[in-house]
């Protein structure tokens, strides 16, 4: 499955690691992939909801605290997540608003990033997320360049990848 | 329980940017003695910006909320203008930051109206909250939740196409901006307004409809006469941008008029309560206790004379009519006010593009330097003040931000008081009707409790209810 694929990061590059996210898809969109969209964005708010709309296959890419490996696949689906404010959406709750408002249900992923210092003011990522970084571009590099990414996906999650929900919501940092 | 004052604490108000706490403390008779609504984090951004070169602080402060950094950005640049000793910019240059101002009025406000108000207005009050909400509003209004949605999305792409990017976008720099807009976007961006427009109008009609067919209940409902400051032009019509300061007081009546932006801190003072992080700004010949004000866009409204736009003044001519003229004090018509304001924006946004200096390429000024200057603007919540001191190394010595939740505070802590001691009525628990009607009280302030207290991240809020005693009665926590 290739084309109409979006890759989309979040995150505030001004609070340390908690700019992995947008990072990442810095470094991706550098390399102009054949029909993958990228959005950064500080959260992910409902107007990403038409970007998920048009796609059939979404990648959210975001920094996680407290997260099992240092990147790490899991797939994730509409739910009407209750507890969210619009301060930040969780991936599920725009997933549901994608399909509530616009009838589309792409198929979804969550990258996380393991990162370890979200500190305000700070400009630069630490070398941990740096080093986690490399291996989250380089593992979506192949992923996006493979043939079907989103068996790649299902791959790398099936494959030993750890999962950690705890830290996939988006805004558990 | 002993004592004489006990205490309700309610927290998190959900559908706020950021989070908030709220503590209802009652007298020795189970009345309401007073209403808190306050903040645990304290972010320290004016300490923070002391040392770092000014011609930084426009991108720095962006990094002070992720909602409204466009603001920010906005009101430092004007401020950072005035250090550069630049007090007219190119043509060119102020259209674009007009135009990308514009674009955050729409966004914000309709992620406001759309994803967070119209549920309550849609679901009514006291909705089951896992209904009442924005995935509740894509499931049984999905046209309107796609509206919502689309015209956030038109607001976004005029700041990406003004500013570069969304994330930490840099279009204003001291005495100019660094890019127009360029062509292909400006084509791009026309092509959308009609549909913005129609979607705006009718937005203005949804909310007027809900405000006029449960008015007695509204007019009751957390409202209270209050002063009401705002930016407007020398003539008096509503200006976002750049304008100059006006109050009104409770009868209307002019507090001062005309007010450069430089002098606000000769009008206005904050106090600092020892519950809250955020200060109680208020207008200084009234005092503390007569001179707090609101701001954003009911305010708006009651300080100018006109809207310089036809539509958006035609429907505030219909807005006074309704409600009985200016000003209104009505908490819950700021809905139905933002919602003009949003119509204003896109008929803003409809002349900038059609504009040719918004494709010019005379982007800077310069002028001789000075060491302190003061930036206002409205926000999509408010007035905004950004308030900078400059060495000789031209670093930041000094910098004091009055943000526009800030403003509202006390507006924000009678609303619910208001509606506390309405529903209370003696009583001393806290049911999901109390914790619906205060969370939709504070949310017709669109308040960014992130923003006001320079905290970023999640700060859950909770609903206390105390004693004369202090003592904790209950507590509810929604999230």
């Amino acid at each position: 499955m290739r084309g109409d694929v979006l890759v989309i990061g979040w995150g505030n590059p001004g609070r340390g690691d908690d700019g992995l996210g947008p990072a990442c898809v810095e470094a991706l969109a550098r390399r102009a992939p054949v029909g993958v969209r990228f959005e950064q964005d500080y959260q992910l708010q409902p107007e990403h909801a038409a970007d998920v709309a048009q796609a059939r296959l979404v990648v959210f890419v975001d920094a996680a605290c407290d997260a099992p490996a240092a990147v790490y696949v899991e797939p994730v689906a509409p739910r009407p997540a209750s507890g969210f404010t619009t301060h930040g959406l969780a991936p599920a709750a725009l997933l549901e608003i994608a399909r509530g408002a616009f009838g589309a249900q792409p198929a979804a992923w969550i990258v996380g990033i393991r990162g370890s210092c979200f500190e305000p003011f700070r400009e630069e990522l630490s070398p941990e997320a740096r080093d986690n970084l490399g291996r989250a571009v380089g593992f979506l590099d192949a992923v996006l360049a493979a043939d079907d990414p989103a068996e790649e996906l299902e791959r790398a999650a099936r494959c030993g990848v750890p999962t950690a929900s705890a830290a996939a919501g988006g805004e558990g940092r | 329980m002993s004592g004489s004052t006990r205490r309700l604490v309610i927290e998190p108000v959900t559908r706020v940017e950021g989070h908030g706490k709220v503590t209802i403390l009652l007298d020795e008779r189970q009345r309401v003695r007073e209403a808190r609504l306050h903040i645990v984090e304290f972010r320290g951004f004016e300490r923070f910006v002391q040392g770092r070169p000014f011609w930084e602080v426009p991108v720095l402060v962006q990094r002070l909320c992720g909602i409204c950094p466009v603001s920010h950005h906005l009101a430092a640049s004007k401020a950072m203008d005035r250090i550069a000793g630049v007090d007219r910019l190119s043509p060119t240059a102020e259209k674009i930051r007009r135009l990308m101002h514009m674009g955050q009025i729409f966004q914000s406000h309709a992620l406001h109206f759309f994803h967070l108000a119209s549920p309550d207005l849609l679901f009514g009050f006291d909705a089951d909250p896992s209904v009442r909400n924005v995935i509740g509003v894509a499931r049984h209004h999905p046209e309107l939740a796609r509206q919502g949605v689309l015209m956030r999305k038109f607001g976004q792409e005029v700041i990406r196409a003004t500013g570069g990017k969304r994330v930490h976008a840099i279009v204003a720099v001291p005495g100019g901006v660094n890019r127009s807009l360029d062509p292909a976007d400006r084509e791009r961006l026309r092509a959308e307004v009609p549909r913005m427009m129609t979607w705006a109008e009718d937005a203005v009609a949804l909310a007027r409809d809900y405000t006029l067919e449960h008015l007695e209940q509204l007019e009751e409902f957390g409202s209270f006469p209050s002063n009401h400051l705002g930016l407007v032009t020398a003539d008096g019509d509503l200006e976002l941008y750049d304008g100059l300061l006006r109050a009104i007081g409770e009868d209307g009546a002019t507090l001062f008029d005309g007010v450069q932006n430089e002098r606000y801190a000769e009008l206005l003072a904050e106090e600092v309560r020892p519950w809250s992080y955020m200060k109680f700004p208020f207008i200084r010949s009234l005092g503390p206790e007569r001179g707090w004000y609101r701001v954003g866009p009911l305010a708006r409204l009651n300080v100018c004379r006109r809207i310089p736009t036809p539509r958006a003044e035609q429907a505030r001519r219909a807005f006074f009519d309704a409600l009985g003229g200016a000003p209104c004090h009505v908490t819950m018509a700021y809905h139905w006010a933002r919602m003009i304001e949003t119509l204003h924006a896109i008929e803003q946004i409809e002349r900038l593009l059609d504009d040719p200096d918004i494709v010019g390429d005379d982007l800077l000024r310069e002028g001789e330097r000075r060491d302190e200057a003061v930036g206002v603007i409205e926000a999509p919540r408010g007035t905004l003040f950004h308030h900078y001191r400059v060495d000789a190394n031209d670093q930041v010595v000094m910098a004091n931000l009055i943000v526009s939740t800030t403003s509202n505070n006390e507006p924000m802590n009678r609303a619910v008081r208001q509606v506390a001691e309405r529903h209370l009525a003696g009583r001393t628990e806290i049911d999901d009707g109390l914790l619906n009607h205060v969370e939709v009280a504070i949310r017709a302030y669109d308040p960014c409790l992130s923003c006001a207290t320079h905290a970023l991240g999640r700060m859950p809020l909770e609903v206390e209810l105390r004693g004369a005693d202090g003592a904790l009665l209950d507590r509810r926590t929604r999230d």
